[in-house]
């Protein structure tokens, strides 16, 4: 069984190989993230637009938010990140991180949580990496400001996620600059820089969605075995029902800033009991893959839950 | 469909028993006849080809899905068939005309007639932003000779088979929203009652609602007899709406079969990827395992 403050060190580099072994989840009970009924309003408007989410994340756990556009599932990621746009507010509820209530946090505090303890990863990958900067540098960036070693290394830590999140030579990508790269391999050196200060919970927004499907599997993968690991949590937030039944142990499925339908992946997708549930699920069904692979095969457990 | 023994090999080309029923392909004159299609862009040292050799023949009221990621050219294959880029080799014949070798002038006569039409990605690269919506789909039934008064009724006749309001009809295409601006891009695409239609990625930038919406309004204009040829990275969307699937790698068409065997029991490496990649509700997608022996047996 690994230790916890041994899990949050397998990030800080080197011989990922050797770290094959279980680390079973149930062993870490205290949540990294605690949502509590959070209500977001937008002040300007005055209108209430996220009316009530509330989750608990534990390490090696992950959470998923399905619902459409305007929905509030963005809103509620950046509400856990401090970054909500300018005149929203929480206006009713808590967020903890890692036990630590977020209401008042000073920038200087947000500064030093985010990176370290909590981090993400969005839809558009190129437009979070600067084109005139080496994609490699700006990884070793963030690794000498948030560990506060030296250049020679954080070059060589850097190189070593770029390793870790599977790109095939990443000692080119480091040196290379983010027009050279495909949507897949950005969205990797994204992860590899979300993760460089070795966080415990990784919001994935969307980070999939622009991706093609065999890329998409790829990051999905590297987002299972980053779970599995080093014991991240993973808040998964598509529009993609079947993004985040792959990927998560618990669903929310928000509409119109509201939690319709909340539960463990397999009761929901099984069992739904909101009629907006159905609808996601039908239209999957009659626009997926699942309307001729369905009658196959019996409900197998998720994928994630048989290493 | 997924067994352990996947990494073994299969020949390039391998086209799905199609002994399904439900893709009985009516046997009439095809509305397009694709044969060895090629496609080539750059000059001497930098030609690099885009279509190698792609055959593919549409018939009337026929759904062919056209599936590809970035780079399998699709696009390419759709610009071909529209005249937007010029084949290096092979033919294309649109209603039983050899169009391979027409002129841009042919071209835009072909396309003002509007036997085939397109829709793309983005709705605002087929409407002019300038004119209002009912301007920009009355433009091709004017162009080919529809009075203004009968256009009028034509586009008002047409819109609730879209789902679209006729209070709509005063605005410009940036007033509207994605899914709205996309349903007027199909309305101008099938309002001159076009024998094919080409759509490219047409659901892509849409949210799910959006989605199912368009292709809800398309399925409902296929049955009337308009062949669609809907090219998509999306399998999902694809599997929704197409009789049969084409499956394009690296310009080359792989496999091509009913929708049903395309998808239940790919033939070509390329394709169990794509289908063993897509997330599903109820089967997990095939193993870590199968994908990475289906990458390398590509790869080889």
């Amino acid at each position: 069984m690994t230790t916890l403050s041994e899990k949050l060190h397998v990030v800080d580099v080197e011989a990922e190989a050797e770290r094959a072994e279980d680390t079973s989840v149930a062993a870490d009970p205290a949540p990294v993230l605690s949502v509590r009924d959070v209500r977001i309003s937008d002040r300007a408007g005055d209108r209430e637009i996220v009316h009530g989410v509330s989750f608990v994340l534990t390490p090696g756990r992950a959470v998923g938010i399905v619902g459409e556009s305007g929905s509030g599932k963005t809103l509620t990621c950046r509400a856990a990140l401090g970054i909500l746009p300018a005149h929203f507010e929480v206006s009713a509820g808590s967020i903890e991180i890692d036990g630590r209530d977020i209401a008042g946090l000073s920038s200087a505090e947000w500064t030093a949580l985010r990176g370290a303890t909590i981090s993400a990863v969005f839809q558009d990958p190129a437009s979070y990496l600067n084109p005139s900067i080496r994609v490699g540098a700006q990884v070793a960036e963030v690794i000498r400001v948030k560990k506060g070693v030296k250049r020679g290394e954080a070059r060589r830590q850097a190189i070593a996620l770029l390793r870790a999140v599977h790109l095939r030579d990443p000692e080119l990508v480091y040196s290379q600059y983010s027009f050279e790269l495909s949507g897949g391999m950005l969205q990797r050196v994204l992860i590899a820089a979300a993760i460089a200060a070795g966080p415990r919970i990784l919001i994935a927004d969307e980070a999939t969605t622009a991706l093609d499907v065999t890329v998409q599997a790829e990051i999905l993968d590297l987002l299972a075995d980053l779970r599995e690991e080093t014991g991240l949590a993973l808040v998964v937030v598509s529009h993609d029902l079947a993004v985040v039944a792959q990927l998560c142990d618990e669903v929310l499925v928000l509409r119109q800033g509201e939690v319709v339908e909340q539960g463990p992946t397999r009761q929901v997708l099984h069992d739904p009991q909101h009629e907006y549930t159905r609808l996601l699920i039908a239209e999957h069904e009659q626009y997926g893959l699942d309307k001729f692979l369905a009658p196959q095969l019996a409900p197998t457990p998720d994928s994630q839950e048989d290493a | 469909m997924s067994t352990e023994s996947t990494a073994a090999p299969v020949e390039p080309v391998a086209t799905t028993p199609s002994a399904d029923p439900v893709s009985a392909v009516p046997s009439a004159e095809p509305v397009l006849q694709v044969d060895g299609l090629e496609v080539h862009y750059g000059l001497r040292r930098r030609r690099r080809s885009a279509l190698g050799g792609v055959s593919l023949s549409v018939a009337p009221g026929e759904t062919v899905g056209i599936i590809g990621e970035t780079g399998s050219g699709k696009s390419t294959l759709a610009r071909a068939v529209l005249g937007l880029v010029r084949a290096s080799a092979g033919s294309i014949v649109v209603d039983g005309e050899d169009v391979g070798s027409y002129s841009p002038r042919q071209w835009r006569a072909l396309r003002r007639k509007g036997v085939i039409q397109y829709v793309f990605q983005d709705p605002l690269r087929s409407l002019d932003p300038d004119l209002t919506i009912e301007a920009s789909l009355a433009e091709p039934l004017l162009l080919q000779g529809v009075s203004r008064e009968e256009a009028a009724t034509r586009i008002r006749a047409f819109l609730s088979r879209v789902r679209l309001d006729e209070e709509l009809l005063d605005r410009l295409p940036g007033e509207l929203s994605g899914g709205q601006r996309q349903r007027v891009a199909v309305a101008r695409a099938l309002v001159t009652d076009p024998r094919l239609v080409i759509l490219d990625e047409p659901v892509s930038a849409l949210d799910s609602a959006n989605r199912v919406q368009i292709l809800q309004i398309l399925k409902e204009l296929r049955a009337e007899g308009v062949a669609l040829v809907f090219i998509s990275h999306d399998l999902g969307s694809v599997a929704g709406i197409a009789d049969r699937i084409a499956v394009l790698y690296r310009g080359e068409l792989v496999e091509v079969g009913a929708a049903r065997d395309v998808i239940a029991s790919p033939q070509h490496p390329y394709t169990r990827l794509l289908v063993g990649s897509a997330p599903t509700l109820h089967t997990a997608a095939a193993d870590r395992a199968e994908r990475a022996a289906l990458r390398a047996l590509l790869h080889a």
